[in-house]
């Protein structure tokens, strides 16, 4: 009942944060993951972070491109 | 991947042919009921393996008199409702937030902070936010409510909606024409309260509890393992989201749940009355409980359009067999929510199952 | 440019008088310099060759005016040309009507008058003639644009519903999802921009005149049987468009339609489905199955045709017409026509 996707903290300040999935921007709040630091990758869920994401099994289940090292450029691939 | 999908597609055909019947699966989850769709996968289970949707589309559980009391505060003009893109178009008495949407006071709003910061920006309106949505979705009205409160801002309340999913997997499990096998528990939910509350529906109920996330590899996974404890006879508690699911879950969302809220009984559409299954902001927040600030009460309001999304939120039939599905229930003129959330089983039904070519 | 003191539209400027004349000669005319223009008749008169001519109309009151990618101008000519190439002509004049709000900003005006222009040129059309209305602040949204478009039709062109067969292939010409997605990320309500960080491509509106590429493909192919631009309402709106009209299935793969991962993710945070997010740079063929692989190299020779890809087929319909889509996993599922407003979603 919940959409929820993960994205990267690229800014924090206390508990106001810049997300970034897949090159889009938002703003988030990281209220509910008090420990949840710059470079993190997050689950958002409206507007808050609420879980880090382990990035190897982030890798295996979102098949994240951008943070696969050898990302494949194919612009076919769908997620989700 | 394709190595992956073959062996869990196999546990499913193995668990069919050992039970000999039709195996029914419940996903708790709204977001599951979509996912399955739009990724296809109904399309490749096993004839003898049945999904039944449950009650996990927050908008489509909310009783038709909280729809009503919405839309009977969107009519006021010193008011201005905050509410998630979901409820929009769910149709009540007089209509919909859509159809009152020219009234210029109802906001899509985002995040809970949009519906804080519209307080903020309009001190001269009241906001009210229509606060929907699971253990997800519930810390974060419970954050903005905090916020409400250390900031002393007045001009804000809350409608909560909020619900809880395991009272509600109770209460179908202890209806005895239940035909439940298991569950495929849903992930983001299980974020926030653990994968450990399920522990009970396996202890209490013997029925399998697996949580999956949302892509189609995680579900048919999760389908795979439910089967795979249904051949083997030994109902277990698993999470296969290991990526943001943990057994106790996030601690901090469960803090602020518990400090601004308590659950108490409510109405469920098409499951009646639950015990400790709503959400209701504590006497510290009173001051931001629009049922209170309002005086109202959600009273149960009786249905006599011959919707019977009760029944298909609760598993009991499957959208088709009402007589109204697609006839005179479509996406473009809803009689109840299922047709018209985003997440409900009869809008998936219709957009994706439909006269399906094999 | 003008004499005028102000800096602002005023409800003068619609009036017929002064304020009109020096409104259309120093802040209009100069952009758009051509002979039948210049006339300042009340109507155009065109000499055209072809005897068969496409007309069409649109109107355009998107917001906001000013996006990644392109403005409301651009889109006003691009959108209105794309609607002469799809049906198989070639743009040979445009109408340009304003309507502008009293309070609207001369700088504004300029830069949409600029872009109109530009635009115009590079598709090598004429605005041949127009209008201009001025109305109370408010009931105008800032500026609406009408812009009708003539078209002569290319020989031996015929393309509609009819021609399309079982077995005809589907190919689109680039990526999915840019304009609306682009549009969405600006509208007041929902704020996040897009940046280009470690990825190539931020969000950019693909608005842009296809003319150029379809009378290539047209002149250059025999197997093209229908076209149209899928915006509002995107690729699930045209395939089933085509679908009813020739009463026959479609079937699309996942796996071929290009869509660019940052625009994938912007769709996924609000719940939006991105077949049904508007394009404004993109054409959906139906070819015959012996010219696809022309038609696909033609595009991809093209700028604007680098990400073309044969995206499904017309296959024989069972029972009703439907738009299935066969997912990344293999699986299937029906692509609906939307339903018109996509509302983004938490739960």
């Amino acid at each position: 009942m919940c959409l929820a996707i993960p994205a990267r903290i690229v800014e924090l300040d206390r508990d106001n944060a810049v997300v970034d999935a897949m090159g889009n921007r938002w703003r988030a709040k990281t209220t509910l993951l008090p420990e949840a630091k710059l470079g993190d990758l997050v689950l958002m869920h409206a507007g808050f972070a609420i879980s880090l994401v382990d990035e190897e099994e982030a890798r295996e289940t979102w098949q994240l491109l951008a943070e696969i090292a050898d990302f494949d450029q194919t612009p076919n691939k769908i997620s989700g | 991947m394709l190595e992956r999908i073959n062996k869990a597609q196999g546990l499913m055909d193995a668990a069919c042919k050992k039970m000999g019947r039709q195996i029914n699966i419940m996903e708790v989850c709204g977001t599951h009921t979509v996912a399955i769709f739009r990724s296809g996968i109904k399309s490749n289970l096993p004839k003898q393996m049945k999904l039944l949707s449950g009650p996990g589309c927050p908008v489509c559980v909310t009783d038709q008199g909280y729809i009503d009391i919405v839309l009977q505060l969107a009519d006021r003009d010193d008011l201005l409702i905050a509410t998630y893109g979901d409820m929009i178009r769910v149709p009540g008495k007089g209509g919909s937030l859509e159809t009152k949407q020219t009234k210029a006071n109802i906001k899509v709003v985002l995040s809970s902070e949009d519906a804080l910061q519209l307080a903020k920006d309009n001190p001269d309106k009241t906001i009210v936010f229509i606060a929907v949505g699971f253990e997800t979705t519930a810390p974060a009205t419970a954050v903005v409510v905090k916020e409400a409160a250390e900031e002393n801002i007045k001009n804000f309340c809350i409608l909560s909606g909020h619900k809880l999913v395991v009272p509600a997997m109770r209460a179908l499990l202890s209806e005895k024409n239940n035909n439940i096998d298991g569950f495929l528990c849903p992930g983001h939910v299980s974020v926030i309260i653990g994968f450990g509350a399920f522990a009970e529906i396996v202890e209490d109920f013997d029925r399998p509890c697996v949580v999956a996330g949302f892509e189609p590899l995680q579900i048919i996974e999760g389908l795979g393992e439910i089967c795979r404890q249904l051949s083997a006879g030994k109902p277990e508690l698993k999470s296969i989201y290991t990526a943001v699911v943990t057994e106790k879950g996030n601690t901090a969302a469960q803090k602020i749940i518990d400090e601004c809220f308590e659950p108490v009984d409510g109405l469920w559409r098409g499951l009646g009355k639950i015990k400790k299954s709503t959400l209701q902001l504590k006497d510290k927040y009173s001051q931001f409980d629009a049922f209170k600030r309002f005086d109202i009460t959600e009273t149960p309001v009786e249905d006599t359009s011959g919707c019977r999304c009760g029944e298909v939120l609760s598993g009991l039939i499957e959208p088709p067999q009402c007589a109204l599905f697609e006839k005179s229930c479509t996406p473009q003129a809803p009689v109840g929510p299922c047709m018209v959330s985003s997440e409900g089983a009869c809008a998936a039904w219709f957009k994706y199952g439909r006269k399906r070519q094999k | 440019m003008g004499t005028t003191k102000n800096d602002k539209i005023l409800l003068a400027h619609g009036g017929g008088g002064q304020l009109m004349d020096e409104l259309i000669r120093h802040h209009i005319l100069p952009h758009f310099k051509n002979d039948i223009l210049d006339e300042l008749a009340d109507s155009a008169k065109l000499n055209l060759a072809s005897g068969s001519i496409s007309f069409t109309t649109d109107s355009y009151v998107v917001k906001p005016l000013f996006f990644n990618g392109g403005d409301i101008g651009k889109l006003a000519v691009c959108g209105t040309i794309n609607d002469l190439a799809v049906a198989g002509s070639r743009p040979a004049a445009l109408a340009l009507s304003l309507i502008i709000e009293d309070g609207f900003e001369f700088e504004l005006l300029d830069k949409i008058l600029a872009s109109i222009s530009k635009a115009a040129k590079e598709s090598d059309v004429n605005i041949v003639t127009g209008d201009v209305k001025t109305v109370e602040s408010g009931a105008a949204d800032k500026i609406f644009i009408n812009t009708a478009g003539i078209g002569e039709k290319l020989a031996g062109v015929d393309l509609g519903f009819n021609k399309i067969t079982a077995g005809d292939k589907i190919i689109i010409n680039g990526t999915i999802g840019d304009h609306g997605m682009t549009i969405i990320s600006q509208r007041e309500g929902i704020k996040f921009q897009s940046q280009c960080t470690a990825w190539p491509s931020p969000l950019q509106s693909d608005c842009a005149a296809l003319s150029g590429l379809i009378c290539e493909l047209l002149e250059n192919t025999n197997g093209i049987k229908f076209m149209r631009d899928p915006t509002r309402g995107g690729l699930a709106a045209t395939l089933n468009e085509v679908s009813r009209a020739s009463n026959l299935s479609i079937e699309i793969r996942e796996v071929d339609i290009p869509v660019k991962p940052t625009v994938q993710a912007a769709a996924d945070m609000l719940g939006f489905d991105v077949l049904n997010i508007a394009n404004e740079g993109k054409f959906v063929a139906v070819v015959s199955p012996e010219s696809a692989d022309d038609c696909l190299s033609i595009c991809k020779k093209h700028p604007l045709g680098k990400e073309a890809k044969i995206i499904g087929e017309v296959v024989q319909t069972r029972d009703v017409p439907v738009v299935e889509l066969i997912t990344k996993i293999g699986g299937r599922r029906i692509v609906q026509m939307p339903y018109g407003r996509e509302l983004p979603r938490i739960c």
